[in-house]
């Protein structure tokens, strides 16, 4: 079998003097869905971050595709095929719900309608409000044009930061719909959820981390099933 | 009660005046709410750009005048622009690169920037007074007025005459094609909407593939031009001494900062706002108040509310007053 799309192995680093994340390592194959989930102060988003570049790693690497990018910025990880939506802040709220997604192709070149067009069949709710300033939008619609902006970039992996932070039960199985549709395009994606329950139910492989280190690594399936986790993470 | 002669007064001492003096302080609060938009900080520098910027027209239109080169009724110094405007943004872009730059890579916090402006700002004002001295400086040379007092009565038969000078309506023109100009680039180029989303949103646009330099140099080049433009229009209709132009810098942050800072639209509305505010609150409405009063009402005093030398003191009053029922300004700028 040839080795996962996204290989994140060892990483151990914080912000400063001390480490947050401890030989964390996290893999996600192509077209699948990873979650991270674990408690509060579990270094999950963190271990996005560091994903990312957006944290200096003292020891590990990140490999996508086969290729390290171990020293790449964030700006340079986004033309390797990365997005990253942040958890909050993650619109141009002053612009309109086009022009976001203008900003989000803006490394490309080549013509964006196509790419626009996805995104709008993806979520015909932002086609309706295309011309409206994305401060204005509900919280769902904004986590919509987040995601949107993001993959206006063509990423192959998709980075979600509790994409569904702050929005109703129903937006959140919406938005978990429409993730799971991304990642039926062939788009893999990495994300970390609050609501460990619906997305792990949704998730391929699952991550518990715990003091920024890994505690549990298993499909969605079987760490929703382990009476362990059920007990200590999902709350029985 | 003469309503006619009091509209042609209220024109003449008012409307007009106000008018173009708006337009000048609208095009200097765009330039320091772009900045503040773009690289957060209050460039108090900026009044000594508009001072650098048309100090370096001036010099390019009396060797434009030497030259025999002009624009025949329009002033020399029109033709002048470009090139002030090219020489005002090679010293802006230098003082980016020696001095901005280093704050911006240690992330200083706005306020140190602030503090570093004021610097620019002093070194930016003697060098404009080494290079062009402190007098007073006349350089309009094109035809004085489109509308003469005197030929205006005679015409109409009114008591009151209505003066029209041609630079006043070269400033309101100017402003308004420089402002369209502005807008188009702003919402509708690739660059203009990436100035945009920094300004919006700075990490977002890094994500995003937007280079921040990039975006910090073309910021710089649009407030350059917009200070010359502001303040060779402002030379033109009055004169040019480098003190003024230091002055001027507080009613154009005041509109700045009414309209909400970082908001282009509001800027104009600020300069505007402060302008008719000025002019009202320092005009002696004897005159207007004589002709539209009926008879028997007209006032006895000047009906003045504050004396010239106080004018700097509206902007401020209004600023307080805004400030206090929306901290953002009129149309939601970032916070102070």
């Amino acid at each position: 079998m040839s080795e996962p799309f996204l290989i994140a192995e060892g990483m151990t680093g914080g912000y400063g003097a001390a480490d947050i994340l401890h030989n964390c390592t996290l893999k996600v194959e192509t077209g699948e869905i990873a979650v991270i989930v674990g408690p509060n102060g579990a270094g999950k988003s963190t271990a996005m971050k560091a994903v990312f570049g957006m944290l200096k790693l003292r020891e590990g690497q990140v490999r996508i595709g086969g290729k390290d990018i171990t020293h790449l910025t964030p700006q340079a990880r986004v033309a390797e095929g990365m997005a990253f939506v942040p958890q909050t802040s993650n619109v141009f709220p002053t612009m309109t719900v086009e022009e976001n997604l203008e900003m989000g192709a803006f490394l490309r070149r080549d013509d964006i309608r196509g790419t626009m067009e996805q995104v709008y069949s993806l979520f015909p709710i932002l086609k309706d409000k295309r011309r409206q300033a994305a401060g204005e939008l509900s919280g769902g619609q904004r986590q919509q044009v987040a995601v949107g902006r993001a993959l206006m970039t063509q990423p192959r992996l998709l980075m979600l930061d509790e994409p569904t932070a702050g929005v109703s039960p129903i937006v959140m199985d919406e938005l978990f719909d429409r993730i799971i549709e991304v990642a039926r395009s062939g788009i893999s994606i990495l994300m970390v959820e609050q609501n460990a329950r619906q997305a792990l139910e949704i998730a391929d492989h699952g991550y518990v981390l715990v003091q920024g280190a890994n505690r549990y690594t298993d499909t969605g399936e079987a760490l929703l099933a382990d009476p362990e986790v059920r007990r200590t993470f999902l709350g029985g | 009660m003469d309503l006619l002669n009091a509209i042609v007064a209220l024109a003449n001492f008012v409307l007009i005046p106000a008018t173009a003096y708006g337009a000048q302080l609208a095009l200097g609060a765009l330039g320091v709410t772009i900045i503040y938009g773009i690289l957060r900080f209050s460039n108090f520098a900026h009044g000594d750009t508009m001072a650098f910027g048309t100090a370096t027209v001036i010099l390019v239109t009396w060797g434009f005048q030497a030259m025999g080169i002009g624009l025949g009724p329009l002033p020399t110094a029109l033709l002048a622009l470009p090139v002030g405007i090219a020489l005002t943004s090679l010293l802006v872009l230098g003082t980016d690169r020696a001095v901005y730059r280093f704050y911006r890579k240690q992330k200083a916090a706005p306020v140190i920037l602030v503090i570093v402006s004021m610097g620019v700002m002093f070194i930016m004002n003697g060098l404009t007074r080494f290079l062009i001295g402190v007098d007073e400086i006349n350089f309009d040379d094109g035809t004085r007025f489109i509308i003469n007092a005197r030929d205006f009565k005679e015409a109409t038969g009114l008591a009151e005459g209505l003066a029209l000078r041609s630079t006043q309506v070269i400033t309101v023109v100017t402003a308004v094609l420089v402002v369209a100009v502005l807008f188009w680039f702003l919402n509708r180029t690739r660059t203009g909407k990436s100035m945009r989303a920094f300004s919006d949103n700075e990490d977002l646009a890094l994500l995003s593939g937007i280079n921040p330099e990039r975006v910090v140099v073309y910021a710089w080049l649009i407030a350059t031009a917009l200070a010359t433009i502001a303040g060779t229009l402002y030379g033109l209709d009055k004169t040019f001494k480098v003190f003024n132009y230091f002055q001027l810098l507080l009613p154009i942050f005041a509109a700045a900062i009414v309209g909400g800072l970082g908001s282009p639209v509001g800027a104009i509305a600020g300069g505007f706002l402060i302008a008719f505010s000025e002019v009202g609150v320092t005009y002696a409405w004897k005159k207007v108040a004589g002709y539209a009063l009926p008879e028997g009402l007209e006032p006895d005093g000047l009906l003045q509310l504050l004396s010239t030398e106080y004018k700097f003191a509206v902007s401020f009053v209004i600023l307080i007053a805004v400030l206090l029922f929306k901290p953002t300004g009129l149309f939601k700028g970032k916070s102070v």
